[in-house]
């Protein structure tokens, strides 16, 4: 039994993939911008033990770090509603992809902040630049610089790890798959064509974060 | 109707935790031989070799796991084999590990100092034997933390083995779910059980990477 293999059956359902690859990048984009934006809260608590803070953050960082995102996932989809707190699927896929790169992107960023000479605090306070100032001047963007390549990685593992938010029917890339497959019986050539679209998308997005960090917080200085 | 008792879901998430044990050890073992393999064909000084292990590493670590096992799973009855999920799930993971702890081995290879290389080859060694004798001892004791480190990857990565129905700990905890009406409840153990699970290998990859960079003159 020799089976033909049929890619071009895939071509009808094209605008689905294109929508699935667009929710997967609008669903990527705002849980890294939230994702990190919690991680330097996180980061620069855990870095200078501001009580309580530290210790909050140091417990969630485990909690999330020991345990898979789909069970975070279902935890948040699932469990939520049962507390009277109506999520859909959507919010639920965001909150999860903000909470899983917070905890990574606090530990990641932490190093980068730990790694800040206590000299060049002192130099800037010196220099009567204001607190916020050396945190965002002297402290974080060296910070940010030092560890980007890392956190580049980080939202790349993440917006593979999106890919089980189809299971909550949020109709990202790998819904559409599902979907696909389901119609047209060609589960190995749509599965193989949308993993094939994962790793394009890996590859742009580590390419357009490498990017962005040489545009906002300067060049890649090793 | 709802006679399912709290002590019948901790009963079967237990079961599941062993499923998920299994699966993790599996993976673990076999992904770590493939992984060897892998490393040595990173290494090899023939050039197709090493960009033959390149490209296997970067599909792995640059697809979904997910859509890994979707292709195993849907790909291997186009050949005429029908994989149960478990066997589907151990192949799936066992590929995934082995793209991962190769990667990570090979950097603990290349930070062990050109000299030795230089070394036991003046000593007329053969490649084999430079790396069983005078290179992996050295990259062994550099590896082990992040090896331990990273099968808390995989022991998180066999949740998504329960969506193509294999059952371990997230799928058992699913069913249980959907027959308790408690998810906050049953997903709380399940995240409890794999919490169990990882947190003691996170905190004994910390140590082991302190105390290497203890013996570390700085």
């Amino acid at each position: 039994m020799t089976y033909a293999f049929d890619f071009a059956s895939l071509l009808e359902y094209r605008d689905i993939l294109l929508a699935g690859t667009l929710r997967t990048l609008a669903l990527t984009a705002i849980g890294t911008f939230f994702g990190l934006a919690l991680g330097v809260l996180g980061a620069a608590s855990r870095a200078w033990q501001l009580a309580p803070w530290n210790r909050v953050f140091a417990v969630y960082v485990e909690l999330i770090r020991n345990t898979p995102f789909l069970v975070q996932l279902f935890f948040i989809f699932f469990g939520l509603p049962s507390l009277g707190v109506s999520i859909n699927e959507w919010q639920a896929s965001i909150l999860a992809m903000v909470i899983n790169l917070g905890a990574y992107s606090t530990e990641i960023i932490r190093a980068g902040i730990e790694a800040t000479p206590r000299g060049q605090i002192e130099a800037a306070e010196s220099l009567a630049m204001t607190r916020r100032q050396i945190f965002l001047r002297v402290v974080l963007a060296p910070a940010l610089r030092k560890v980007w390549p890392a956190i580049c990685s980080q939202v790349v593992i993440v917006m593979l790890g999106s890919s089980v938010c189809s299971q909550i029917a949020a109709e990202e890339l790998t819904f559409a798959a599902n979907f696909i497959q389901s119609r047209n019986f060609r589960a190995f050539e749509t599965y193989f064509v949308v993993t094939g679209m994962y790793f394009l998308l890996a590859l742009a997005i580590r390419q357009l974060m490498l990017r962005a960090g040489d545009r906002l917080i300067g060049g890649r200085r090793t | 109707m709802n006679d399912i008792s709290t002590w019948d879901v901790v009963r079967n998430l237990l079961d599941g935790v062993l499923w998920t044990l299994g699966l993790s050890l599996t993976a673990f073992v076999l992904g770590g031989l493939t992984g060897l393999a892998l490393l040595f064909a990173r290494i090899a000084s023939t050039a197709w070799l090493r960009k033959l292990a390149k490209a296997y590493i970067e599909v792995f670590q640059g697809t979904p796991l997910l859509m890994q096992l979707f292709i195993i799973f849907f790909g291997s009855s186009l050949i005429g084999l029908e994989l149960s999920p478990w066997l589907a799930a151990a192949l799936g993971l066992t590929l995934f590990t082995s793209a991962y702890l190769g990667e990570i081995w090979r950097g603990c290879v290349e930070s062990v100092p050109k000299g030795q290389w230089e070394a036991s080859a003046s000593l007329a060694l053969s490649h084999f034997e430079q790396m069983r004798y005078v290179i992996l001892p050295q990259a062994l004791k550099i590896a082990i933390a992040p090896t331990v480190g990273f099968s808390v990857q995989v022991v998180k990565g066999t949740a998504v083995t329960s969506i193509i129905g294999f059952v371990e700990l997230t799928k058992t905890g699913s069913m249980l779910a959907n027959a308790t009406y408690q998810p906050f409840l049953v997903f709380g153990l399940v995240a409890l059980g794999y919490f169990a699970l990882c947190y003691p290998l996170s905190v004994f990859s910390r140590r082991l990477e302190r105390s290497a960079h203890g013996t570390r003159a700085h």
